[in-house]
C-alpha cells in the first residue's frame, strides 16, 4: 500500500521538483524580459480574465436555470446537464475543431457571419476567448449550481413571506449566499484557461502577441530555446499556486461553512 | 383591526392528510397546538401559499386568498400574511437593520427610509443597539425578536408565528414570551400562534385550536378547554411542558 502510495506522490509532486530544481533563476528576469514572453502574459491574463467574465455572465444565468429545472422532465434534464458538462471531459483539440466548424470561415455560423458582416473569428484575440470561456464554463456552471442547491430553503422563504417575488429572491438573497461558489467557479475558470492550450492552439493559432499565449509559447520555445520554456513554465506554476492558495484561504472556506 | 381570517384547508400527501377549517378573529391571538406531525406546520405553509392545497378556501378581511374551486390563488409574496419560522432564518449576508428593511424595501419603499423606519422599529422593540450587527452576532432570543420586528414592519394583516420559541433555551423563555407580547400588543393585525408548548398559549393566546392528525379536535379559550377537554389529547396538550 505503502509504496504505490509513494509511487503516486513522486508522481505528482517529481515534476514540479525537477522544474523548479532546473529552472535558471539567475537568468529568468532577463529570459522573462525577453521578447515572446512578457507578450503571451499580458496576452494570457488579459484574454483568461476577459473569458472569466464571459464565464460568469453567461455561466450564472445558465446555473440558475438548470438548479429551477426541477419541474423539467428527467431525461430533458441529465441530457442538458451531461451537454453543460461535455468540455470537462472533452479532448481541448476536438473542442478546438468543433468551435472551428461552428465559428470558422466556412463554419455553421461563422460562414453567415463572415459574408453578411465579414466579420471572422479564427485566429484572432477573440478566439483565444471563445476558447477559454467554451473550456471555462463548465467549471463556472456546476460550480454555481451546486451553490444554488446549498442554500438553505429557510432564507427564501423568509425572503417570500416578506414580499419579495422571484427575480428580488434571486438577487437579493439566493445569489449572494451562493456568492462564495460563483467566487470558486470563476476562479477554478480562470485557471482552466490560464492553461488552455489544445482548442486555443486549433482555433485561434499561435501568432505572437495575437493569439499567442503563455501554455503554446512555452510548447514553441521548447525547441528554440529550452531556458525560456522553462521560464515560462514557472511563471505558470505561480499562478496556478497563486489559484490554489485563493481557493483554499477564502472561497472554499466559504462553501464548507 | 385587522386580520380576519376564514380558511378551508385539504391537504393530501398520501398517508398524511390534513383537512381543517381555521378562524382568527380580527386583531385576536389563535394559539393552534398539536404533537408533532400533527399538521400544524403544513397548515401555516397552506396559509402563506408556500405550499400548494387540494381543496379549500383561504379568505383574509374579505380578500379570496386562495380558492381551489375557483382556481384563484394569490402568491405567496402578494399575501398579506407574514411568517417567522422556527428557526428565525435573519439573512446572514445583512446586518440586522437591512434584514429589517427588506420587507419595506419589497413594498417600494426608497432605501433610506426604510433603514430609518427599520430603526425606529429596532429601538421600539428596545433591539436599537443590534442595528449595525450580523445574525450570526446574535444570541437566539435576540434573533427571535429581530424576526418578529423584520414580519411586523411589514404591517401584515396576519401573522404566521411556527413555534418561535421552540429553538431557544429553556430558562430564556419566559423573559422571551414576555417581550413577544409586548410586540404582538402594538400590532393590529391578528396572529396565528403554533406551539405545542402550553404556557405559550397562556401568555399570548385568546383562544385556543387544538389539531390532531389533520382535523381540528376543539377549539375554545384555554379555561373551556381545561374544563371540559373533546379528547385525551386536549388534557394531554394542556398538561405539556417543553
Amino acid at each position: 500500500m505503502l509504496v504505490p502510495a509513494a509511487i503516486a506522490f513522486l508522481l505528482l509532486v517529481g515534476p514540479l521538483v525537477a522544474l523548479l530544481v532546473r529552472a535558471p533563476w539567475v537568468q529568468l528576469p532577463a529570459l522573462l524580459a525577453g521578447g515572446t514572453v512578457l507578450p503571451a502574459l499580458g496576452l494570457s491574463l488579459g484574454t483568461a480574465a476577459v473569458s472569466t467574465g464571459c464565464c460568469v455572465l453567461l455561466g450564472v444565468p445558465l446555473a440558475v436555470v438548470l438548479a429551477g429545472a426541477d419541474a423539467w422532465p428527467a431525461p430533458l434534464r441529465r441530457l442538458v446537464r451531461a451537454l453543460v458538462t461535455t468540455p470537462l471531459v472533452l479532448p481541448p483539440v476536438v473542442g478546438g475543431v468543433a468551435l472551428l466548424l461552428l465559428l470558422g470561415r466556412v463554419g455553421l455560423l461563422g460562414g453567415p457571419l463572415f459574408q453578411a458582416f465579414g466579420v471572422q473569428i479564427p485566429f484572432t484575440t477573440a478566439a483565444v476567448i471563445v476558447a477559454q470561456t467554451f473550456v471555462g464554463l463548465p467549471f463556472l456552471v456546476l460550480g454555481v449550481e451546486g451553490a444554488l442547491r446549498g442554500v438553505d430553503r429557510r432564507f427564501v422563504i423568509a425572503a417570500t413571506t416578506l414580499g419579495a417575488g422571484p427575480w428580488t429572491r434571486l438577487v437579493r438573497v439566493v445569489l449572494p449566499l451562493a456568492a462564495p461558489g460563483v467566487a470558486a467557479g470563476a476562479v477554478l475558470a480562470f485557471a482552466r484557461a490560464i492553461g488552455e492550450f489544445g482548442a486555443t492552439v486549433t482555433f485561434a493559432g499561435s501568432l505572437p502577441k495575437v493569439t499567442q499565449t503563455l501554455p503554446i509559447a512555452a510548447y514553441l520555445a521548447l525547441n528554440s530555446d529550452p531556458d525560456a520554456a522553462i521560464a515560462i513554465s514557472v511563471v505558470l506554476m505561480v499562478i496556478a499556486l497563486v489559484v490554489l492558495v485563493a481557493l483554499r484561504d477564502r472561497w472554499l472556506q466559504g462553501l464548507t461553512r | 383591526m385587522s386580520g380576519a381570517l376564514q380558511a378551508a384547508l385539504r391537504v393530501d400527501r398520501g398517508a398524511f392528510a390534513l383537512d381543517v377549517e381555521l378562524a382568527v378573529p380580527a386583531g385576536s391571538v389563535v394559539a393552534l397546538m398539536g404533537r408533532n406531525g400533527a399538521g400544524k406546520t403544513t397548515a401555516v405553509a397552506a396559509l402563506a401559499g408556500l405550499v400548494p392545497i387540494d381543496a379549500g378556501r383561504v379568505v383574509l378581511d374579505d380578500a379570496v386568498l386562495e380558492d381551489v374551486a375557483a382556481g384563484a390563488s394569490v402568491p405567496p409574496e402578494l399575501r398579506p400574511i407574514g411568517v417567522v419560522q422556527q428557526q428565525a432564518a435573519l439573512f446572514p449576508h445583512l446586518d440586522v437593520r437591512a434584514n429589517v428593511a427588506f420587507g419595506l424595501r419589497t413594498r417600494g419603499m426608497r432605501r433610506r427610509e426604510a433603514q430609518d423606519r427599520a430603526d425606529a422599529l429596532l429601538a421600539e422593540a428596545g433591539l436599537a443597539e443590534f442595528g449595525d450587527r450580523r445574525p450570526s452576532a446574535l444570541s437566539g432570543g435576540q434573533a427571535a425578536r429581530v424576526a418578529l420586528v423584520r414580519t411586523l414592519a411589514r404591517e401584515p394583516a396576519l401573522v404566521l408565528l411556527d413555534e418561535p420559541l421552540a429553538a431557544i433555551d429553556a430558562e430564556l423563555r419566559p423573559a422571551l414570551r414576555d417581550a413577544v407580547r409586548a410586540q404582538l400588543a402594538g400590532f393590529a393585525g391578528s396572529a396565528l400562534l403554533v406551539t405545542h408548548d402550553v404556557r405559550d398559549a397562556e401568555a399570548l393566546a385568546d383562544e385556543v385550536l387544538v389539531v390532531d392528525a389533520g382535523r381540528v379536535v376543539q377549539r375554545g379559550s384555554l379555561a373551556e378547554l381545561r374544563r371540559d377537554p373533546a379528547a385525551p389529547i386536549v388534557d394531554r396538550l394542556l398538561a405539556e411542558r417543553s
